[in-house]
């Protein structure tokens, strides 16, 4: 039995923004047990009361420098759900694929960048440029051919140009669409290549039951809108995400806080993929199985193992969603805009989870009230209540302190937390 | 500096260099990630002894600081210092560390307690005027953007490096827009605040349709009355072109000036 132990971590690194871990074990008793949320607020909602519309999607973008694109999609989700706009088939499509190519981005910036290198025992990817250069190589050209389609469709990778309400500023290039298209083939030889690498990491065995929250597919796999649903039953419509949400304020945290069913509740990979197992298409299904990743799933660290699957699934799916654009003429990129007061809720799944936006507008298209509840937000409560799980767990191995240190800062990392965005 | 790399065959040196956020969206440090293509070329130019977005590792000896994020609370205003008292050289990375960025919107309301409670309702946070980090030390040198684009950034950095001088553009974006031959986004019935913005982005919005926003603050000798005289003309109202100078902060006196009072929340 572990005696005592004393962690105290400041600023959590290789996470996006800013928390502390607290874990003090005394006489083999859990004495303290925590995750703190501790970023500046930027007033985000306050920010949009006044603008006109347009503002909306180009501010909510710089709520996260990660999630950029999923937070400009919501926003403009809001805008087109309050004014009644329905995007053409073009535009979902285009939509979707900059979306998928942001969670490849994202995602494999967090696999390979943030959580590999504690599998691989280093303390960042850096090392690893030397130990393991094919490793790091492939990660880069995942990542590049991401981004690269990002630029094409959204016109920058980060804070996205061309993506506007009523849908795009300019289309891109049939012919480079096609060249990528090439490359996303090519790609799956890279992610077979993660999911060996994946196969020689040991996650760590800790389960607790909780509560998933996402989109529901409906037999397909959820991206944009849709009905909210819980592993524990919950079905609401997607303007009823308030009472999916019920946000709450806690002295540990600067960011709201979440719960539904139970005490807490999670969102992201692991949550969509134990809700919506069956929309996984089949090669995806058969690497999820392979990695031990099985619904209900309740261990977080597999979070990491459920976003790999979630790559496969995104680079095939774009593939297809390509062949589509490519089979039929273009239609012009834009609709016409027409304002209207009201309200529009959007909920779309981004890399983290389920993201909401709800603008309120008045006549002149201004918005009136804002909120936007953010998947890590979602997450933080599910984490404290982890972490405490995860004390009791090491005081019951007996762990050493920077055993228990570590397992600590990968379950926050498994998460692959956006504190920041979170706070807003 | 430790000088065990060479460039044409002369050592240089390989300042150490550290990464700071303030508040922000780290986007712009996510941005030197997004250099695939570049990026171990890169890492071979400095010894990065902190970024803990990326490394577990936190290193305090550092000669180079590079800052990203406005100051938005008093403990901030605390690490920058510490920061500043470190570093030979301090760097604002990005909108938010040189003007504010789009976190200074909220200064914009005249009522700071209306703008917690519109967000937090009763619960207590803690929270100021935002400022860039020139208003409280010595900032050395300011990188441009929301984002900050990755090629200027390396150019920037290579100087440094190599202790070359760093110069910016003289000339708005409107310049490099018509050198890339895009269609006027006037000519398409959009404002763009191209004609008085710094370039050095090689006219990224523009290129893709979009009017420029002003991320990277006022070109040297703007010509803002000008401005609203193409805007009026066109028929671009106040509001929109207003909504695009206030958006980053770097236009702040001009808004100033022309709005004359801050807004009621309600
Ligand atoms: S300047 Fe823009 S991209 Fe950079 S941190 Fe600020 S909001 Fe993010
Ligand atoms: S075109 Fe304007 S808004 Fe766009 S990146 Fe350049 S300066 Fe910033």
């Amino acid at each position: 039995m572990k005696i005592s132990c004393d962690i105290d971590i400041k600023h959590l690194t290789r996470v996006e923004g800013h928390g502390n871990i607290r874990i003090v074990i005394q006489d083999g008793q859990v004495r303290e047990a925590s995750w703190e949320v501790v970023e500046t607020p930027r007033f985000f909602e306050a920010i949009l009361v006044g603008k006109h519309f347009e503002n909306a999607p180009y501010l909510c973008g710089r709520i996260c420098g990660i999630c950029s694109i999923g937070h400009t999609l919501a926003s403009i989700r809001a805008v087109e759900n309050g004014f009644g706009i329905m995007p053409t088939v073009q535009t979902q499509r285009l939509r979707l694929l900059l979306k998928h190519m942001e969670t490849l981005q994202s995602h494999i910036l967090h696999i390979y960048f943030l959580a590999a290198p504690d599998y691989l025992g280093v303390g960042s990817v850096l090392p690893l440029t030397r130990s393991h250069p094919a490793v790091v190589q492939q990660a880069l050209r995942l990542k590049l051919l991401a981004n690269d389609i990002c630029d094409e469709v959204g016109g920058r990778r980060l804070h996205p140009t061309r993506t506007v309400v009523g849908g795009f500023t300019m289309l891109p290039d049939r012919y480079r669409l096609g060249q990528f298209r090439q490359r996303l083939q090519a790609s799956l030889a890279d992610l077979d290549a993660s999911v060996s690498l994946f196969r020689s990491f040991s996650i760590p065995d800790f389960q607790r039951e909780t509560e998933f929250v996402s989109l529901n597919g409906n037999g397909d796999y959820p991206f944009i809108g849709g009905d909210l649903i819980s592993t524990d039953g919950v079905v609401k419509k997607e303007q009823e995400y308030a009472a999916m949400t019920n946000e709450y304020m806690a002295e540990w945290s600067t960011s709201k806080l979440s719960r539904l069913s139970r005490k807490s509740f999670a969102v992201g990979a692991l949550a969509r993929i134990n809700n919506n197992f069956a929309g996984l298409l089949p090669a995806a299904k058969v690497i999820a199985k392979e990695l031990g990743l099985i619904p209900i799933n309740h261990n977080p660290f597999m979070n990491v193992v459920a976003q790999l699957v979630e790559c496969v699934q995104v680079v095939l799916e774009s593939m297809q969603l390509i062949d589509d654009l490519l089979a039929v003429p273009w239609q012009e990129p834009r609709q016409a805009v027409e304002v209207r007061e009201g309200i529009g809720v959007a909920a779309v799944e981004v890399p983290r989870g389920i993201l909401y936006h709800c603008l309120h507008f008045d006549a002149a298209g201004r918005v009136v009230k804002a909120d936007c509840v953010i998947p890590t937000s979602q997450n933080h409560a599910n984490i404290r209540h982890d972490i405490e799980e995860l004390a009791v767990f090491c005081a019951g191995q007996g762990k050493k302190d920077k055993e228990i240190e570590l397992l600590a800062e990968m379950l926050v990392r498994a998460y692959d937390p956006c504190i920041s965005c979170s706070v807003h | 500096m430790t000088t065990n790399k060479t460039f044409l065959g002369v050592p240089v040196a390989r300042p150490k260099v550290g990464f700071f956020e303030l508040s922000s969206c780290e986007g712009c440090q996510l941005q030197l990630l997004n250099n695939e293509a570049t990026l171990l070329d890169f890492l071979s130019l400095v010894e990065i002894v902190r970024f803990r977005e990326g490394m577990k590792e936190a290193g305090d000896e550092y000669e180079i600081a590079f800052i990203e994020g406005s100051i938005t609370r008093a403990d901030e205003e605390e690490r920058l210092k510490n920061i500043r008292a470190k570093a030979k050289l301090v760097v604002a990375l990005g909108s938010c560390a040189c003007f504010g960025g789009v976190n200074q919107l909220k200064n914009r309301f005249n009522d700071l307690e209306w703008v917690k409670k519109e967000v937090y309702s009763s619960f207590p946070i803690d929270t100021q005027e935002v400022k860039p980090l020139s208003a409280v030390i010595k900032v050395d040198l300011e990188i441009y953007g929301c984002p900050i684009k990755k090629e200027e950034v390396e150019r920037i950095v290579t100087a440094l490096v190599l202790g070359e001088e760093i110069h910016h553009p003289q000339y708005p974006v409107c310049m490099e827009c018509k050198a890339r031959e895009n269609i006027c986004l006037f000519d398409l019935g959009e404002p763009c605040l191209g004609p008085v913005t710094r370039a050095g982005c090689d006219a990224w919005c523009p290129s893709n349709r979009l009017g420029c926003w002003g991320c990277r603050g006022p070109a040297p000798e703007a010509n803002l009355a000008r401005l609203q005289i193409i805007m009026a003309e066109r028929g671009i109202s106040p509001e929109r072109m207003m909504d695009r100078l206030e958006c980053f902060g770097g236009f702040a006196d001009f808004v100033a000036e022309v709005k004359g009072k801050k807004e009621d929340g309600r």
